[in-house]
């Protein structure tokens, strides 16, 4: 999301006079990336299109309150984290709900198992199946706050405070959460990539 | 300098960490903890290898085509959705309570401040403490209460038991349901305190709910019915942080504070 140039600010003005071109120009230069945030954090591909159809849909509401000196992408992307955390909390809620009616095993249908249908690279070829389920396993065993910490510290490299903004978390509290999330990722795979040495 | 932590290895792996100098040194020289980097560096290399799904070539022009009708309905300007949450009748509760506080702590304070301009007219009579200490006072005890609060949560998690002698076990899942309404009226408190506390640079009570904030967030996202395993993993976060002693301190201190007669003179104000 770092490609924020001068051009989102003009987009905006024109969006903002009615030009859905204009609206349609951001839609373009942005939904890529917040399509991989949302992927990261959701793990799942059905998940991350919705997120980015209501984070996309929702900064249209709100482009008014959009401060021109701000970063258009920035304040997108702080849309995209609240719209994936809804997202994982709505598919928690309503994995324990299942559970709770049928007495099924909530690992059977969960969304991040269609992780597998996706096309990896060739390099990622070489993750074995086993350690890819575990990764898989481990992420998520993550709680929404952790993953989130962690996708957004990890893989997207936010600041502590900047994560924290997005959280509504103290510096203290995002730093833990960033801890606790590398901690349990550790106890689940450390054993599984260690003897893979 | 002592041998790295987890948590200090994961703070220097991210550069969060105050003094990277130093730990880089003593990674440099200590061959234990540079092992445990590498361990932990493995790790994250196995979640960096994780595949990514890439939208199809086409996927701007699909999500467009998927956008566009919307937008017609959804038109610009006051974002409801943003306060449906906000206004879900479960948040109404605390939110409700915090801001009835708040405005008792003003008119408290603006009556008192009536009354005492009164007193100091007449240049004699008792006493009374300052508007502002009024105030304080009053956000004292509702802190006070909602330590209180957090402290029986926390409590009832900690010494909950997955055989179901502690709490109502069905085939080994423990219901915290009454436990997860409270944490999370609990946790739109829990942030309106802290903001409050941290623009008024009280740091003791900042820091506390802060760390207080994460665990009743965890609380509250948790399934109404959680595994042995999932209780095990909130008792430890409870234990290994100290949580409950923080919590139990902080409110004793608290309280202290919002009982101490507060009727030193105003600087500029009265003498004695």
């Amino acid at each position: 999301m770092d490609r924020m140039d001068g051009g989102d600010a003009a987009q905006v003005t024109r969006a903002l006079g009615g030009d859905q071109d204009a609206f349609r120009a951001l839609v373009e230069r942005h939904s890529r990336s917040l399509f991989r945030l949302a992927y990261r954090m959701t793990g799942n591909e059905h998940d991350a299109e919705e997120v980015v159809q209501e984070a996309f849909l929702r900064a249209y509401r709100r482009l008014d309150r959009f401060e021109s000196r701000a970063n258009f992408g920035t304040w997108l992307y702080r849309i995209g984290v609240n719209c994936s955390l809804d997202m994982m909390r709505k598919r928690k809620t309503e994995s324990s709900q299942r559970v709770v009616a049928s007495g099924d095993d909530p690992d059977a249908s969960d969304p991040l198992d269609n992780v597998a249908s996706t096309d990896p690279a060739p390099d990622r070829m070489m993750l074995s199946a086993e350690v890819k389920e575990k990764v898989q396993e481990a992420m998520k065993a993550l709680s929404p706050v952790e993953r989130t910490a962690f996708v957004l510290r990890h893989f997207e490299g936010h600041s502590i405070e900047e994560i924290g903004k997005a959280l509504g978390l103290g510096a203290g509290a995002t730093k833990n959460s960033v801890f606790r999330a590398v901690q349990k990722l550790r106890q689940q795979l450390e054993p599984l990539v260690s003897t893979g040495e | 300098m002592n041998h790295l932590n987890e948590q200090e290895l994961v703070e220097y792996r991210y550069a969060d960490a105050a003094d990277r100098t130093e730990a880089a040194l003593h990674l440099h020289e200590c061959a234990e903890c540079r092992a445990d980097y590498e361990r932990l560096e493995r790790v994250l290399a196995a979640v960096d290898a994780m595949p990514v799904a890439e939208p199809t070539a086409d996927y701007e022009a699909k999500l467009w085509r998927a956008l566009e009708p919307q937008l017609a309905t959804h038109k610009r300007g006051f974002d409801w959705s943003a306060w449906r949450e906000w206004l879900a009748p479960r948040r109404l509760v605390p939110i409700g309570a915090v801001a009835v506080l708040i405005v008792a702590a003003f008119v408290a304070g603006r009556y008192t401040h009536r009354q005492d301009n009164t007193t100091n007219t007449a240049g004699n009579g008792p006493q009374q403490p300052a508007p502002q200490q009024i105030r304080e006072r009053i956000l004292l005890v509702a802190v006070g209460d909602h330590l209180d609060r957090a402290q029986t949560v926390l409590l009832e998690i900690s010494n909950a038991e997955a055989d179901g002698t502690g709490k109502e076990a069905k085939g080994g899942e423990v219901d915290i349901s009454q436990e997860q309404k409270r944490a999370e009226n609990l946790l739109a408190e829990n942030r309106i305190y802290r903001q409050t506390a941290e623009h008024s640079g009280d740091n003791a009570v900042a820091n506390v709910l802060d760390e207080l904030e994460p665990v009743l967030m965890d609380i509250a996202h948790s399934p109404s019915e959680v595994s042995g395993s999932e209780l095990s993993e909130l008792q430890k976060r409870i234990e290994s942080q100290g949580l409950l002693l923080k919590v139990r301190v902080l409110d004793s201190s608290v309280r202290e504070k919002a009982k101490t007669p507060a009727l030193q003179p105003q600087p500029g104000t009265r003498g004695l």
